[in-house]
């Protein structure tokens, strides 16, 4: 018999007990929620018909636009509000529901949630974690003996006075226990939801939700307890609902990297770099004339920006070159997010081979993954800290340019 | 694959230079023409005549079951042995052999699923010139001319079919070669040897070469021949596997039709050539009747088809008192086998369900498949890794696009040997399916028959130390190049062969295999890169016999013992699920077909629909074709359509070549990724009804994708339609398959007492598949689509019920556990709905069945209904309740909201 996790995990991330009770239907998020009043007719969010309460989630699609079924799969349009409490919030399509499957990838909402506590702690956003900037999270103290001291939060820390986001990943499952959030201060202590969901995925039988499944009424059992926590996991999420975007060093660090002399081609081939684009603030210059490998199974590949992708194979044969540097291909407000290489070595009865290099704000230049999405098209992935920004920075200089 | 790793023999890099070169066209030079295939020539250059066979009377045996009678051809004194079954279910078999050949002449085993009952013969009249017999029922008699022989079966004053009245039945008897000495030690039998030397040797007898590819024929020439008359007939449809209309053509004026399973790169459309698979069934209709002729011989095979409305055909004086003038349309079909017996089946009908009645009482019935492979597959060549499996699997998330099977291809495996994985792309396979597992999904796996000549490779090790590999002429192994570059062909004709190879899909044995793994057979014709045709050499030797004789059957087997081996591993407990490419006459047993290498144009899109019409009225009705086009990359229009296309045949699989840019249905625009969600999805709201036909295929035979005139078999408006199909009887479908259409013309059957309603509006815009629900019929539906079949397990019902001109409606609805063999055990619901005098009723069909569902009945839709004052609810314990309605006054649909009572109940839904 199928484990009911499903149900176990929508109670867990929707529905830890609360003594503050907001009314509201399984599945509707809070900005919706004074669509929703008991004891009202329910008229669909579109407009098209007005049902009594009861038709709400009452497993029968009423609404065009699915607006009375959020808490059940009876429409083919719904979706469900799930808090994901701790982490992001997220809307789910009503299929999912009940389907027997666990409906969040345990994975994702790790890092999620880390990144999320990462920035949280970063208080000057300079991208590192520092000593200072741990110790007001007392709760952290290792001894637990009501003084967090400097050598303490170092410990945690490594050792080192400050950590960077990838450095983050081990201190963070030293603190992560432990750890509060300024934000939620009052909320219980997060890690309990955690651990439950770390538990392996397992089946759900539809039939535990809905054990006669033309009586809706045994539904609100369970619904009850999960309407609880939707109300804390919204604002819970509020300081990292955005994408979970890295900050790194902002640019100075670059023009810093780059005075020290670390990239000495940078005047040797002035005249030639001048023709290439290196980005607004030439922050991508400190690539040129440098090769970054990656290894695989069969393949070394390397990727010498603004030069050429090639691939070699690791025993023996000769070398394929993947495409030369072609052009800045990313969106048209991120268009230093995508490089593109072209005319690579003819594909036999092919198209030349290309690659498209994606970048990603990282603080080690490294080329992380490689692929073949199709036959000699190349994807790559690379991370760099030239493209992380600033948030604020950001939004000044486009500003400016569009005044412009 | 990457770059360089195409670690190509060069003899395959010269085969895909050849076959790849300057055109997309097939290169027609790979295959051969009639002229070519020598015994195809000879035969064909006997034009129809007086035949120079003679029944003799004298040497006619009658037992009960069997008729014997000694058959002499004038000319060389060689006898024949006719034998004459009456078999049950009104079929009539004959079988014709030598009387005494000098070996043994092959006898298709494996095919039929049992030796066919017979009823008893009787004579009715006998004189010099002929026998009457009576074949039992409904006045049919057949009738034994003596000189020339000849065969016409009679239903009162109508011959239904004629044999050997064009005088084209040809033995091409065993003999020794002259010009180098004897190659039997056998003693000639006088008879034999004295007409011999009436015979000149003519060319490709002895030897035949095709290119450079040399046939040593050691037994000579063995071909056969038989012609059928058909008075009455202008329709003729079936002996697939070919790329053409469904509706036979005559061969007059090219090559006939021919089938021969070969590997045929990139196909070409609207001609006779062979392709994959073969079914030598042939089926006949007009508008009184409907007859089949099953050929059974796995020998390659050219089927020359003929129309003759000047009614030249001359019957014989015991046929006077017809009353056939000149003016009766009359086709004329002549089968040419190499080798083997001529051994056919004449199933006289009289519907089109008879003999599809006839045929699976013959070669069996569809298996019934698993739910979930009635589901959306997603196929390329190749998803490359791990990785790309999960984001490919995650992007139908991320999209809300259903599906229930993803395909690795060939390159999944460790350097093309199948039963492995590729230590670096796919490293930890369990996990990976324990992913999909997770989210109710299932994989497929490539396992070709070509196994890599490979000391360090145990699949080939225990072959060779078994002694399993097919031998070449010479006593060694056969050999040929393939994927994997040098590779052994099993010899699945054996059958401990195919119980090893059906070992081979245990758990233990099939490294990093789980449950929810099945397999897909390509390359099974046999493919051989370097060999004659891109396929084996027919000398090649599968113990007693040459492929000349198996060569049909080869892919059939494969796909037998893949099967076997997947329900095995379960314990027989699980249904197995495998795509095979190469079939034969029975291969229906066994799983699925699709129509091979296709590719991403237009009249592709256009042909699958002819090509699994053809597959399904000779009982294969797990058809389909790769969605998109294998080769050549679809326009987002042409993939649209075809995902619409597909989305209403059998076998839904999209796949593409490794060529070809990536195609997921969300990599062309939020407009085009809707189109395709709504297709696919479309296609999920009917899986009960898809299954529910697949349920009846499997009891009946029936196809489940059939031709408009098996339903409407009185309207010759519909005996040629090739553009649209039914699925079951419900369903009418016209896919749109012109570029650039705004519109279709649908061709609606059916006079008064049948009213087709359009499930959809004019299919004016991209958006809409013009697909309609017949008036009169009832289809259980589940609305709420989720990630895949599995989710939707225990998910409500609609009821559609589209009511006729009278008011009433019919349908069914099956309900099982959707993939154990528990449904032999009647664990399953199997209900009748219908709709009639306002009361709709659910009836249990089979009253001893026992399952229990949780899905209940979340809405009731009547389509051409009027408005009810009231709509009563009564349950089988005699509880009434009134259930709430609404009415649009505008479509005359009622929606009764839900009734909620259980799928499995007995019901009563009043409208008064």
């Amino acid at each position: 018999m199928a484990v009911p996790c499903l149900l176990l995990v929508l109670l867990l991330l929707c529905g830890a007990a609360s003594p503050v009770e907001v009314q509201r239907p399984r599945g509707v998020p809070l900005s919706k929620r004074q669509f929703y009043e008991e004891d009202k007719p329910f008229t669909c969010l579109d407009g098209s018909l007005t049902v009594p309460f009861d038709r709400v989630n009452d497993d029968y699609c009423d609404c065009k636009d699915g607006s009375d079924e959020p808490g059940t799969a009876a429409c083919p349009n719904g979706s469900f509000h799930c808090t994901n409490a701790g982490f992001r919030p997220a809307f789910i399509p009503s299929s999912r529901i009940n389907d027997g499957i666990c409906a969040v990838i345990r994975m994702e909402k790790e890092k999620a949630r880390m990144s999320g506590v990462f920035l949280e702690l970063d208080k000057d956003g300079d991208g590192f974690v520092t000593v200072n900037e741990l110790l007001p999270h007392s709760e952290l103290d290792p001894d637990a003996d009501g003084t967090f001291t400097e050598t303490e939060a170092q410990g945690l820390l490594g050792g080192v006075d400050k950590v960077d986001a990838a450095s983050f990943e081990s201190v963070w499952n030293n603190i992560k226990e432990k750890f509060h959030s300024e934000s939620h201060t009052d909320t219980p202590a997060p890690e309990e939801t955690y651990q439950e969901e770390t538990k392996e995925p397992a089946s759900d039988n539809d039939s535990e939700l809905y054990p006669d499944d033309d009586i809706p009424e045994d539904d609100d059992d369970e619904e009850d307890p999960e309407d609880e926590d939707l109300d804390e996991g919204d604002y819970k999420v509020v300081p990292y609902s955005a994408s979970p975007k890295l900050c790194f060093p902002p640019m100075q660090s670059f023009f810093k990297l780059l005075n020290e002399g670390k990239n000495k081609s940078v005047s040797r081939n002035l005249e030639k770099e001048i023709s290439f684009d290196f980005g607004a603030s030439a922050e991508f210059a400190y690539l040129y004339s440098q090769c970054y490998e990656l290894h695989t199974g069969e393949y070394i590949y390397k990727l010498c920006p603004f030069n050429r992708v090639s691939q070699k194979p690791k025993y023996g044969g000769s070398e394929t070159n993947l495409g030369t540097w072609g052009k800045w291909a990313g969106p048209e407000d991120n268009v230093y997010s995508v490089m593109k290489y072209e005319h690579g070595t003819g594909c036999w009865q092919g198209p030349n081979r290309s690659t498209t290099v994606k970048l990603t704000c990282g603080k080690e230049t490294v080329v992380t993954s490689t692929s073949e999405p199709s036959r000699c098209e190349y994807l790559m992935e690379f991370t760099t800290p030239a493209v992380c920004q600033e948030p604020q920075n950001v939004g000044t200089t486009f500003q400016g340019h569009e005044e412009l | 694959p990457f770059a360089n790793n195409l670690k190509m023999a060069p003899v395959l890099v010269l085969w895909l230079a050849m076959c790849l070169g300057a055109t997309w066209a097939v290169d027609r030079g790979n295959f051969k023409t009639c002229d070519q295939s020598a015994f195809c020539k000879r035969q064909r250059a006997l034009k129809p005549g007086d035949s120079p066979y003679r029944a003799l009377l004298e040497t006619m045996e009658l037992t009960n079951t069997r008729l014997t009678l000694q058959l002499i051809n004038d000319n060389n004194k060689v006898r024949l042995l006719l034998e004459l079954y009456r078999l049950q279910g009104n079929i009539t078999r004959v079988k014709i052999n030598e009387l005494k050949p000098l070996k043994p002449r092959y006898e298709v085993p494996d095919v039929l699923i049992r030796d066919p009952p017979t009823e008893p013969l009787s004579v009715l009249s006998q004189d010099e010139s002929g026998v009457v017999l009576s074949l039992g029922v409904e006045s049919q008699r057949v009738i034994v001319s003596v000189r020339p022989f000849r065969l016409d079966i009679m239903e009162g004053h109508d011959v239904l079919m004629s044999l050997n009245s064009r005088g084209l039945l040809a033995f091409e008897h065993l003999r020794m070669r002259k010009d180098t000495g004897a190659q039997y030690t056998l003693v000639v039998f006088d008879f034999q040897a004295t007409k011999e030397e009436e015979e000149k040797a003519e060319e490709g007898m002895w030897e035949e070469t095709f290119k450079s590819h040399s046939d040593s024929k050691p037994n000579g020439p063995s071909s056969i021949s038989l012609d059928f008359s058909l008075p009455g007939v202008e329709h003729v449809y079936g002996i697939p596997e070919h790329a053409d209309d469904l509706k036979l053509k005559t061969t007059d004026n090219g090559d006939p039709y021919r089938l021969f399973n070969l590997d045929v790169f990139q196909y070409e459309l609207y001609n006779p050539m062979a392709l994959y698979g073969a079914v030598p069934v042939m089926l006949a209709h007009n508008a009184q009747r409907t007859t089949g002729i099953f050929w059974l011989n796995a020998a390659e095979t050219w089927v020359d088809i003929s129309s003759n409305t000047a009614g030249k055909t001359v019957f014989g004086k015991m046929l006077d008192y017809v009353q056939g003038s000149s003016e009766i349309p009359q086709t004329d079909v002549r089968w040419i086998s190499e080798s083997g017996i001529i051994d056919v089946f004449i199933m006289l009908g009289p519907t089109p369900k008879h003999v599809f009645s006839q045929y699976a009482s013959l070669t069996g019935t569809q298996s019934f498949p698993p739910l979930a492979s009635l589901g959306y597959h997603q196929c390329r060549w190749n998803y490359n890794d791990q990785e790309d499996v999960r984001s490919v699997d995650a992007g139908f998330d991320e999209y809300d696009i259903p599906y229930d099977f993803i395909w690795l291809d060939i390159e999944h495996t460790d350097g093309k040997r199948y039963f492995t994985w590729d230590p670096h792309k796919f490293a930890t396979p369990k996990e990976m399916l324990q992913g999909l597992m997770d989210k109710k999904r299932k994989m497929v796996a490539i396992v070709d028959p070509h196994i890599k000549i490979d000391s360090n490779y145990k699949i080939h090790n225990e072959i060779r130390s078994r002694g399993f590999y097919v031998k070449n002429k010479d006593g060694g192994d056969y050999e040929g190049w393939c994927w994997p570059g040098n590779a052994g062909y099993p010899d699945f004709t054996r059958a401990d062969m195919r119980a090893w190879w059906a070992s081979m899909f245990a758990y233990d044995q099939y490294e990093g295999s789980m449950e929810n793994l099945y397999t897909w057979n390509d390359m099974n014709e046999p493919s051989v890169f370097n060999g004659p045709e891109v396929t084996m050499h027919k000398d090649a030797v599968h113990g007693d016999w040459e492929n000349r004789d198996v060569h049909n059957l080869y892919g059939l087997y494969v796909q037998m013992a893949t099967a076997d081996g997947l329900v095995q591993r379960s314990g027989g407990v699980e249904r197995p699920f495998v795509l095979t490419r190469a079939f034969f006459a029975g291969s229906q047993r066994y799983g699925a077909v699709w129509t091979g290498d296709n590719a991403a144009e237009w009249d592709h899109l256009k042909i699958s629909i002819p090509m699994c019409l053809s597959l399904g009225l000779v009982g294969i009705s797990f058809c389909g074709a790769d969605v998109g086009g294998f080769f050549k990359s679809p326009t987002p229009e042409l993939l649209v359509r075809w995902y619409q296309t597909g989305a209403y045949q059998p076998f839904f699989r999209a796949h593409a070549h490794l060529d070809t840019p990536r195609r997921e249905p969300w990599l062309f625009g939020p407009e085009n990724t809707a189109l395709i969600r709504e297709a696919v999805r479309q296609r999920y709201t009917f899986l009960p009804y898809w299954y529910q036909q697949f349920y009846h295929a499997y009891r009946t035979g029936e196809p489940v994708m059939r031709p408009l005139w098996v339903e409407y078999t009185q309207d010759p408006a519909t005996f040629a339609v090739d553009d649209e199909f039914l699925i079951g009887q419900n369903l009418l479908v016209h896919p749109v398959t012109e570029e650039g259409a705004r519109g279709v013309t649908a061709y609606l059957p059916g006079k008064e007492e049948v009213l087709l309603s359009g499930l959809t509006s004019t299919p004016s815009r991209s958006t809409t598949i013009p697909v309609f629900q017949r008036g009169g019929s009832i289809i259980p539906r589940k609305m709420r689509v989720r990630r895949s079949s599995s989710c939707m397990e225990h998910d409500p019902y609609t009821l559609y019920a589209a009511l006729n001109a009278r008011g009433v409606a019919e349908g069914e609805l099956y309900i099982d556990d959707g993939h154990t063999f528990n449904y032999e055990k009647k664990e399953f619901i199997h209900r009748r709905l219908s709709f009639s005098n306002n009361v709709l009723s659910s009836v249990n069909l089979v009253p001893d069945s026992h399952f229990t569902t949780n899905s209940w009945i979340e809405r009731i839709v009547l389509i051409g209904s009027s408005k009810p004052a009231k709509v009563t609810l009564k349950t089988a314990d005699g509880n009434e309740s009134q259930l709430e309605f609404d009415f649009d006054a505008s479509m005359s649909v009622v929606t009764v909201r839900k009734p909620g009572m259980n799928a499995g109940a007995d019901w009563t839904v009043t409208l008064q």
